[in-house]
């Protein structure tokens, strides 16, 4: 397991008086103190993590943030954010020397504004919540993470959150218009709004997928869109990885983005049709579902398009939905994936690498022989379209050790994954989690440039240090200029 | 007065790190296209990248193009549509209406985050930034981001990069997120509506789900520029749809009664009006070389505030012209130049609506002394500074280019 970084003592032995400080900036219940209530936040949707908090506070307004902020940049105490806790990579995990700030309280829709096409709400209001306050008039806000019940924008907006729509209509980056943040050292700072582009740098682009690590997001302007007026899933069986990842590739070679394009394994199929009972085939090796939307005219077009890819690298299966209700159907089997493998086995760890879809074949062949070798099993659920891997670990965390080798298992993935020219993380985020393998994909050179920029927004490190750089950061020594004049050779270049 | 061409990144590094140790500020060129945007450069130094040129990987079904940082435009764009292909932000070419020569670049197209009419549909060139590598202001090579198209490993630098005018690092490779080209377009022409009109007309067809890709305005006496002959004589409202041909002709149709759609223009009038007003055509004229009398704005506002910022203007500016594109998210505006381009009562007006205001044609002598980007003040403004000194904390690269200090 990874350690965190040892919690300082003098904050702790302060506990008490930053209690009550606290207590005069939030009143009532808002700040958390006991050890039973402090339980609730110990970790998030990574649970193999746990930290108990040193105290929680749930502010209720901005003003509060700001005056918390500032107490504890004032006092050395560090700052954990939180929104719904549903991280999968341990980015809202507490610190036993630090504040947890939940923003669970931030739940109001503040504006609807159809002409200028968005929507301005609290950080605390969920993902779905945005779709089901806009609906009505026929409108959605399109990133859609399996975890949208629960997940909040805020969480959304600090994880760059994708979902099974992204390849079409983007991820929260994508379609974040404006925050309101307040700095570590509690100041207000506005970003975008409901324009278009920046004025100046893109403080707001850095800002989304900034895992909490650079401010706390106090309001969120997003982008909503119309509501595509059809859709229709195909559910397509091959007889082989290569054959499905083909038909992916001919799929977009012939020019058509689908709505959604997921793929999942034998495994995967067999839990999600035990637990959804949708119909999936259980003689393939690969199944897909292809999401086709817009109007009738082209929805029909695509689905013939598709069809016809589909047969031509040996589809075994090829089902597309008839109504609503059968689409929804398809949906339901891996919608639940996670849930569904999660009955298979006791404990499961979900990975969230992306590859070059090409090597697709090369990179489930190796995972089967990783299997082998760590005694485990895993399942595959893929954001087909854009090379977004979710290989499910299968695990049992009362056998001794195997924790331990669930999480070297999930390590030799990633790697894998950087290996064939992808990433670590396609949507989860760093974290904790990952923090460790980030030597893997950058150099020093690359994480001090990132470093650099969070000493520009939080300069002593409080706000959620620990995660996403394996080393904490020296300010000081980062931002220290070493060469001067004489020193550096003049460059010998072709000169003009 | 050195400029330097480095032939590969290593090189790059160690003119920026010659650079930083001498405390010689360098400004940084690709193909010299947009020199005229901007503070104007007072640098000794210049950084030519031309020669960091030509595409590096591009596999077409993997969505995704890696090129040296001044790959021309012209070469990016031939692979792409020999792929059927497409960098789906539209990226302009504002040469003309700068006055200005040179290749556009891919490295420069993105440092100045330029997107076209489809911005309002597909995003911005910082939506399809994936990854570069680059040399910050101490002279070291470093990268971020990956060459796939779905990635969170750490900060989102792209977006960083895109906007920053090269003043916070020298890119010498780009990777960037490629889409199909739509098999054909049509442009639905509405006619004779007034501003506040012709943007809600604008609204209901962004918000309609037919998937408009583009939405601009001219009043009438622009439309005689756009360079289509049969929409002269009355004020244009231009709506584009794109895809599979029977989609396009269903959702035309039905826009089109919707709307009240008065001409249609075929794919090859759609591609030359789009393209126009990308380009600013509408402008080009007054901006020509030799007529510096105007300046040219760009405004982006909430787009239904977009036509009282005009009116506001105008009341103020009896000469100013302008025309909406992204449904009343961009407002060009051409003002006469006088001693400052009308920068303070734009700047009021964009106070009053929202947004912001960038001067990106003016003479010289007004650029130096009226602000070319939104003023920043407080915290924002004292953030930007630590930003650009934990990349660059001599001040080394394009300096000034954006504000002053920065
Ligand atoms: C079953 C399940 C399915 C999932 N499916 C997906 C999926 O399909 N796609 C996907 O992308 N993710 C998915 N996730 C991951 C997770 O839901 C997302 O990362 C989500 O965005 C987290 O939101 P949250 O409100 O729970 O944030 P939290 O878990 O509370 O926090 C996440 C991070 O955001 C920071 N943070 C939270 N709020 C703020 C704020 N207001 N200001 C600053 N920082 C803040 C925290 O410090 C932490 O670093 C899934 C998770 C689960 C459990």
């Amino acid at each position: 397991m990874l350690q965190m970084p040892m919690p300082d003592r003098a904050v702790l032995a302060r506990r008490a008086e930053i209690v009550a400080a606290l207590r005069r900036i939030v009143p009532g219940e808002g700040v958390i103190d006991t050890e039973l209530e402090r339980r609730v936040y110990e970790s998030d949707g990574l649970t193999a993590y746990r930290t108990l908090p040193m105290v929680v506070v749930l502010p209720e307004n901005t003003e509060q943030i700001v005056h918390i902020l500032r107490y504890c940049s004032a006092n050395g105490v560090k700052v954990v954010p939180r929104g719904a806790g549903t991280s999968l990579s341990g980015g809202a995990l507490p610190l036993a020397d630090g504040v947890l700030l939940g923003l669970g309280k931030f739940m109001r829709i503040l504006e609807i504004d159809v002409p200028n096409r968005c929507v301005v709400v609290q950080p605390g209001v969920t993902n779905l919540g945005i779709t089901h306050a806009v609906q009505d008039q026929g409108f959605y806000y399109a990133p859609d993470p399996s975890s949208q019940i629960a997940c909040t924008i805020g969480g959304n907006v600090a994880e760059n959150s994708g979902g099974v729509h992204c390849l079409k209509y983007g991820l929260t980056t994508n379609n974040v218009i404006g925050i309101e943040m307040v700095t570590m050292d509690g100041e207000i700072v506005r970003l975008g709004g409901k324009h278009l582009d920046s004025a100046g740098y893109d403080l707001l682009g850095v800002m989304v997928g900034s895992e909490g690590l650079l401010g706390i997001v106090t309001e969120v302007t997003v982008r909503i869109l119309p509501k595509p007026p059809g859709a229709r899933a195909l559910l397509l069986g091959f007889p082989t990885i290569e054959g499905a990842g083909n038909a992916v590739a001919a799929i977009i070679g012939a020019g058509i983005i689908p709505g959604g394009m997921e793929m999942m394994d034998r495994l995967a199929v067999e839990a999600a049709e035990a637990f959804a009972h949708a119909g999936y085939p259980m003689d393939a090796e690969a199944l897909l579902i292809v999401e086709l939307d817009g109007c009738e005219a082209e929805v029909d077009h695509l689905v013939q398009a598709v069809e016809a890819i589909a047969a031509e690298h040996g589809a075994t299966t090829c089902r597309t939905s008839r109504n609503e209700e059968e689409r929804l159907l398809f949906w339901a089997g891996r919608k639940s994936a996670f849930p569904a493998v999660g009955r298979l086995s006791p404990d499961y760890y979900c990975m969230d690498g992306t590859i070059p879809r090409k090597r697709l074949g090369e990179v489930l062949a190796r995972m089967k022989q990783m299997e082998g070798r760590y005694g485990l099993r895993v399942a595959n659920v893929f954001h087909a379209g854009d090379g977004n891997l979710h290989p499910l670990i299968l695990y049992d965390a009362n056998n001794p050790g195997e924790l331990e080798r669930a999480e070297e298992f999930g390590n030799d993935i990633l790697r894998l994954c950087v290996e064939v020219g992808g990433v670590l993380t396609g949507e989860h985020g760093v974290g904790v989690e990952k923090r460790d393998l980030m030597g893997t994909m950058f150099n020093e050179a690359d994480l001090d440039q990132q470093q650099r920029l969070k000493c520009a927004f939080d300069p002593d490190s409080l706000l959620n240090p620990g995660k996403v750089f394996p080393q904490l950061c020296k300010c000081a020594e980062l931002g220290r200029v070493h060469v001067h004049a004489g020193q550096v050779r003049f460059p010998d270049l072709p000169r003009f | 007065m050195e400029v330097f061409r480095p032939g590969d990144a290593h090189e790059t590094e160690q003119v920026v790190a010659w650079a930083a140790a001498e405390r010689k500020p360098l400004e940084i060129l690709g193909g010299g296209s947009k020199r005229a945007l901007g503070r104007p450069s007072r640098t000794e130094h210049t950084l030519d990248l031309s020669a960091l040129c030509g595409i590096v990987d591009y596999d077409s079904s993997e969505l995704v193009l890696t090129a040296r940082a001044a790959t021309t435009m012209t070469e990016i764009e031939d692979q792409l549509v020999a792929h059927h292909q497409m960098l789906a932000f539209e990226p302009p070419d504002w040469r003309e209406v700068l006055g200005t020569s040179g290749a556009q670049t891919l490295g420069g197209i993105l440092a100045c985050n330029l997107s076209g009419p489809r911005r309002v549909r597909a995003g911005a060139a910082r939506d399809h930034f994936l990854g570069f590598a680059a040399v910050n202001g101490w002279g070291d090579g470093w990268k971020a981001g990956g060459k796939v198209v779905k990635n969170v490993t750490g900060y989102d630098m792209c977006k960083l990069q895109a906007g920053a005018f090269g003043t916070l690092s020298v890119m010498t490779e780009v990777t960037v997120r490629v889409l199909p080209r739509p098999e054909t377009a049509c442009t639905l022409i509405l006619q004779s509506l007034s501003d506040e009109d012709a943007v809600a007309a604008m609204a209901a067809a962004l918000n309609s789900p037919h998937e408009v890709s583009a939405a601009a305005h001219l009043p009438v006496v622009l439309v005689a520029r756009s360079g289509i002959a049969e929409l002269a004589g009355a004020a244009t409202t231009a709506l584009r749809l794109e895809g599979p041909r029977p989609s396009v002709d269903f959702r035309a149709d039905v826009l089109g009664r919707l709307l009240g759609e008065a001409l249609r223009l075929g794919p090859a009038d759609t591609e030359r009006f789009w393209t126009g007003v990308g380009a600013v055509q509408p402008f080009v004229d007054q901006h020509s070389a030799g007529k510096s009398d105007r300046a040219l704005w760009r405004v982006c506002p909430p787009p239904s505030a977009a036509p009282a910022l005009v009116r506001r203007v105008q009341a103020g500016l009896g000469s100013a012209e302008a025309f909406y594109d992204w449904g009343g998210a961009l407002v060009w505006l051409s003002v006469e130049a006088g001693t400052d381009c009308g920068a303070p009562l734009i700047r009021a007006a964009v106070a009053q609506s929202g947004g912001h205001a960038t001067l990106i044609r003016a003479p010289e002598r007004v650029r130096m002394t009226v602000p070319v980007f939104e003023p920043l003040s407080g915290a924002l403004d004292a953030l930007t500074r630590r930003v650009k000194a934990s990349f660059d904390p001599l001040g080394i690269l394009n300096p000034g280019r954006m504000q002053e200090g920065v």
